[in-house]
């Protein structure tokens, strides 16, 4: 079904140029050479085109040939995604490694999804139903717990004119037929959707209500909504991929999308090792039993490594298409910014900054534009939230990838080389972050967790910028020279710092921290905190205070209190009022 | 691994441009991108070269030894039709070969006929196995904080003048399979070692040759050697020469190999220098803008697979120009390998052996081959501890530099003693010394022991009541 469009005429890494047909379309999929690696129109002038081929091309000759397919590069959109893993272009990884070992070869061609897999499906609509675009025709359960709405393509709408029964079907198999103006299409659980282009919705909602990481510097100081967009931008050996793990493991999203971009294969490996074994809390099922996960390693294909993102948000659309709360991470969109400017070399393009092409931002703008939460074209609501990390050369923010990031997101997580060389983790600055979502989110704390979340949020900040602006003075005169007032200001952020804001991934306790947990925690710290100034403000030493030995217990208290034991806190607070309630009565006279 | 016989291609006479180590050759059809050439000067001697971009009628080349002697009229290039491919066997252990994989210490080829690919392919991460055995060195800041798991890729981030080359012989040496804490030592499972030279002295090959005598691991090593006064091109195949025969080794030999590349700054300004000639657009500091993916094709082929018993450890070596850690030597090799051991000036200046600054460095695989039945179950905390303790003692000096010592708070006082003994007992071990892992948590513990038990956070309060030996009596 592909003729030869053209002959290759000039070869460089991943780009090559080929002569022949004006015919091309510019996005087209193309094959080539004689293997027929999968390449991807970038540019055409006259009748030369410029691809960009998305396996390795050592050993390609000029004067091969080039074959068109006439469709963009898409991804394969049904039941199976699930569980998956993919390389940057949706070739399932499992698959290349049963045919050819350890090592992966050139030109392997597999389904993305199973057509031999029978799903047991169940229609929604009946034959004289008017459906529209997005319209859920029926469903199967994808796993125990997750529901795969089957749904029209967004671009047909028409009457129904036959339904299939009950029963199981392949993902190829018709279960409808519509009749789309004069034409019967007969419409299967497969569909197809060009990666660059984002999957049309209905509406933007606002986003109002936080996802869910059980992180507390996240979730407590700096919330990212579901449908938001957050970027976490650190040095090497920050935290960027533990954070996103976690957040992948933990966040209160119905599917998970993680993206390794250019990063490492053990980080990949660890994934698919780990997650079978970790059990959502909320729905009791192993966590992947939510995830695709989308592996493009730093070692392979330098222009797959491009298409990974676009694949990657691709599937989360359709699932929030479905109705369901999807989180992407992206680890690292530095890699990706990396892969376009290295095409871009190859191509001779006038560079912009560093190197970088000029349409950097608006590839970023683009991306980071497919988050959102949605009215559905079937009426569902539906989101994808965004989590890219950040890779900036040396660590410094300044850089473009990081700078025009920040233009398209709202939360930003800052890591910090000294919070993590001290063992501070997660090393996120608490200064350099920041949250737009805060006064969003503020309401849904209120109503259901039935805390006066923002105004504890933002006394703790407060305390916090209090600490940091007494740390400048303690540098240069010690902290003895501090009122007493000022050092209890530093006994509370320690206990923010260590109690609340470090967080161990690898501590089967501390690792989740459920809302309640986490308010608990702040409400504790903050009480402790009113009632040791009431003394200090008596005349107290503050050695008194610092030496109470609730004080270790609080630190303690995130990885000895599970998130089940949330009475052990009303015991903690037995002990501040114990401990305190004598000092306050010496002092008191 | 594919098996190449070499067929004659097509030769063309005389070539159209010399620039540098780069040819522009005309008049070639059909040649294949990144395929091996052979270029014959007018004398008749032969260098290899290979393909970096082919065109409508012209190939770029790139002459491994340089385009010195060359001339335009009078060279002839031959286009072998294939990658380059170097042998592998287990034969080529004992033996010295120069940085395309040639031998140079008097023996003969290798006597195989399996060949591979240099560039190797990229391992599927459905295939391999995560890293959760740990190697054993014997170093304290190593073994107790930075842990080294088989499968690893752990470089060392040094500076002119350090005794990176002496640290790293000394893990050669002591490098053993991890066992359990308080488990009986048994004679430990040795690892075949790679090396691989880029663009250092002579002498400090020499002293890895040396070493490796010294520690009857010579049969067990093979060397690829561009030393100083090679060619710098060839240095880009050097570093993927030796990881195709370790590949090679641990993945069909079921070896567990060791390997260590050095120096890799030599190798990064290689690359820079024919990306200059090239006039590609630089991204940072004159390097070009694919550095990253192009180092992270030789640190990715670490690791283990489902399908063999071996593994791959790597231990590159970088010397930070200007001790600078954010140059894009290091820090594009921070972003890929899994943690970094860096050696610290100041250290070295107090006479430290190894003079391994522990804050900044880091082993991410750590957390998965260190605890319960690992090590020991409080390794962890322990190691948690050790760096939280240590990361306060460095603000508690600077506030001691602007007030002086005796102004600090006892606790405080506590602090620089803890430093100085951590400095001086945990990080500081003889050239020789091979400590157990035990040894290792003892030291700790026993510094730990120095500060008062409520400052102990990390740790829990049974570990406390178990390790604790230090006089504060509270709780
Ligand atoms: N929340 C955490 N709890 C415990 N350890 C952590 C945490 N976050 C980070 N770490 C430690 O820091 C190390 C580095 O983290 P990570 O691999 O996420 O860095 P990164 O920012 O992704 O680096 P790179 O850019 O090189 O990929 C981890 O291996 C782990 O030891
Ligand atoms: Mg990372």
């Amino acid at each position: 079904m592909s003729d030869q469009v053209g002959t290759i005429t000039w070869i460089s890494g991943p780009v090559v140029r080929a002569r022949g047909s004006r015919n091309v379309g510019m996005l087209e999929l193309v094959e080539v050479g004689t293997e027929r690696l999968v390449g991807e129109v970038i540019g055409l002038k006259g009748d030369q085109m410029t691809v960009q081929v998305y396996e390795e091309t050592a050993g390609m000759q000029t004067g091969a040939p080039v074959y068109g397919t006439g469709l963009p590069l898409s991804v394969e959109l049904g039941p199976g995604l699930i569980q998956s893993i993919y390389d940057g272009v949706q070739r399932p990884l499992p698959l290349i490694e049963a045919a050819m070992g350890s090592f992966i070869n050139r030109g392997a061609r597999f389904d993305p999804i199973s057509r031999e897999k029978k799903w047991k499906f169940s229609p929604r609509v009946k034959v004289g139903d008017e459906v529209k675009g997005g319209a859920i025709l029926g469903a199967v359960m994808e796993t125990d717990t997750l529901e795969h709405r089957i749904m029209l393509n967004p671009d047909d709408s028409g009457t129904v004119t036959w339904v299939a029964a009950a029963g199981e079907y392949t993902v190829t198999d018709a279960i409808a037929k519509v009749k789309v103006g004069k034409e019967e299409k007969s419409v299967s659980m497969l569909q197809r959707w060009p990666v660059r282009r984002a999957r049309p919705f209905t509406n933007r909602r606002g986003a109002n209500i936080p996802l869910i990481t059980g992180q507390r510097i996240l979730d407590t100081f700096f919330p990212v909504a579901k449908g938001g967009a957050a970027g976490i931008p650190g040095p090497f050996g920050s935290g960027k991929t533990v954070t996103q793990h976690s957040i992948a493991k933990w966040a209160d999203a119905e599917v998970i999308v993680y993206i390794g971009c250019g990063e490492r294969g053990n980080e990949m490996t660890e994934v698919l090792q780990e997650f079978p074994h970790l059990v959502d809390p909320r729905t009791g099922r192993p966590l992947m039993e939510r995830t695709v996960l989308i592996a493009n390693t730093s070692n392979m294909p330098v222009a797959a490594r491009e298409a990974s993102i676009y694949t990657g948000i691709t599937i989360a659309e359709y699932y929030r298409d479905m109705g369901y709360h999807v989180a992407l991470m992206a680890d690292s969109t530095s890699r990706w910014a990396e892969a376009l400017r290295e095409v871009s070399g190859r191509l001779e393009e006038m560079p912009a900054e560093e190197g970088y092409p000029a349409y950097l931002a608006g590839r970023l703008a683009e991306f980071y534009e497919r988050a959102g939460y949605v009215d559905n074209l079937n009426g569902t609501q539906g989101s994808v939230s965004i989590v890219g990390a950040v890779s900036p050369p040396g660590g410094d923010f300044s850089e473009p990838v990081t700078q025009h990031t920040k233009r398209f997101i709202r939360c930003f997580w800052a890591l910090d080389k000294s919070l993590a060389s001290a063992r501070h983790f997660p090393a996120i600055n608490w200064l350099d972050s920041y949250s737009e979502y805060i006064d969003d989110v503020a309401a849904w704390w209120r109503e259901k967790v039935g805390k006066d979340w923002l105004t504890m949020r933002n006394r703790a900040m407060e305390l916090l910028s209090e600490e940091s602006r007494l740390s400048q003075i303690v540098k240069l005169v010690g902290p003895d020279a501090l009122p007493y007032t000022e050092r209890m200001v530093l006994e509370t952020t320690r206990l923010i710092r260590e109690g609340i804001l470090q967080q161990n991934a690898t501590e089967a306790v501390d690792a989740y921290s459920s809302v309640e947990k986490q308010i608990r925690l702040l409400e504790l710290v903050l009480y402790f905190h009113e009632r040791g100034m009431a003394i200090i403000k008596r005349g107290a030493p503050i050695n008194l205070i610092h030496d109470l030995p609730v004080v270790d217990t609080i630190i303690r208290a995130k990885s000895t209190v599970t998130n089940e034991e949330m009475h052990k806190f009303d015991d903690i607070q037995k002990q501040i009022d114990e401990q305190m309630g004598q000092l306050d009565a010496e002092y008191r006279s | 691994m594919s098996e190449v016989t070499v067929q004659g291609g097509q030769e063309v006479v005389g070539v159209g441009r010399i620039e540098g180590p780069i040819l522009v050759v005309e008049g070639a059809v059909n040649v294949s991108y990144d395929e091996v050439v052979e270029i014959q000067d007018s004398r008749g001697q032969i260098r290899r070269g290979r393909v970096l971009e082919v065109g409508e009628g012209f190939a770029v080349i790139q002459a491994f030894a340089g385009s010195t002697g060359l001339s335009i009229d009078g060279t002839r290039v031959r286009f072998l039709g294939n990658t380059l491919h170097i042998p592998v066997t287990e034969e080529m252990l004992g033996r010295i070969f120069d940085g395309l994989g040639n031998p140079i210490d008097g023996g003969p080829e290798p006597l195989t006929d399996h060949y591979a690919d240099v560039n190797g392919q990229p391992i599927n991460p459905t295939a391999r196995i995560y890293p959760r055995d740990y190697i054993q060195t014997g170093i304290s800041t190593i073994d107790g904080v930075n842990t080294l798991l088989r499968g690893q890729k752990l470089p060392l981030f040094s500076g002119a003048g350090m005794p990176h080359d002496q640290l790293a012989a000394q893990i050669v040496r002591q490098a053993t399979l991890g066992k359990v804490a308080g488990a009986p030592q048994t004679e430990g499972e040795e690892f075949a070692i790679v090396f691989a030279a880029m663009g250092v002295k002579n002498d400090v090959a020499d002293y890895f040759r040396r070493s490796f005598t010294e520690s009857g691991a010579l049969t067990r090593v093979a060397m690829f050697l561009n030393l100083a006064d090679d060619p710098p091109v060839e240095r880009i195949v050097t570093p993927r020469a030796a990881l195709t025969l370790a590949e090679y080794l641990a993945y069909e030999r079921e070896m567990h190999v060791l390997v260590v590349l050095t120096d890799m700054t030599n190798y990064g300004e290689a690359l820079r220098q024919i990306s200059n000639v090239r006039g590609e657009v630089p991204s940072r500091k004159g390097y070009p803008g694919y550095l990253y993916s192009d180092l992270a094709s030789m640190y990715e082929r670490t690791g283990r697979i489902r399908t063999s018993k071996g593994s791959i450890t790597q231990i590159p070596i970088l010397t930070m120009p200007n001790d600078d850690i954010t140059h894009p030597m290091p820090d594009l090799t921070g972003y890929i390998t899994e943690g970094q051991i860096v050696l610290g000036r100041e250290l070295n200046f107090a006479g430290i052996y190894p003079p391994v600054a522990v804050l900044p460095s880091l082993s991410r695989l750590m957390k998965d081959g260190i605890g319960k039945n690992r090590t020991r179950d409080d390794h962890p905390r322990w190691g948690a501890q050790l760096y939280a303790a240590y990361a306060k003692t460095q603000d508690v000096r600077a506030l001691a530099s602007v007030i002086g010592e005796e102004e600090l708070s006892e606790v405080d006082q506590k602090y620089l003693k803890f430093g100085r003994a951590f400095e001086r007992e945990f990080v500081n071990q003889s050239f020789t010394e091979n400590r157990t892992i035990e040894r290792t948590l003892e030291i700790g513990w026993k510094l730990l022991s120095m500060l008062p038990k409520k400052e102990l956070t990390r740790v829990t309060l049974d570990e406390i009541a178990q390790y604790y030996k230090g006089d504060d009596a509270s709780n």
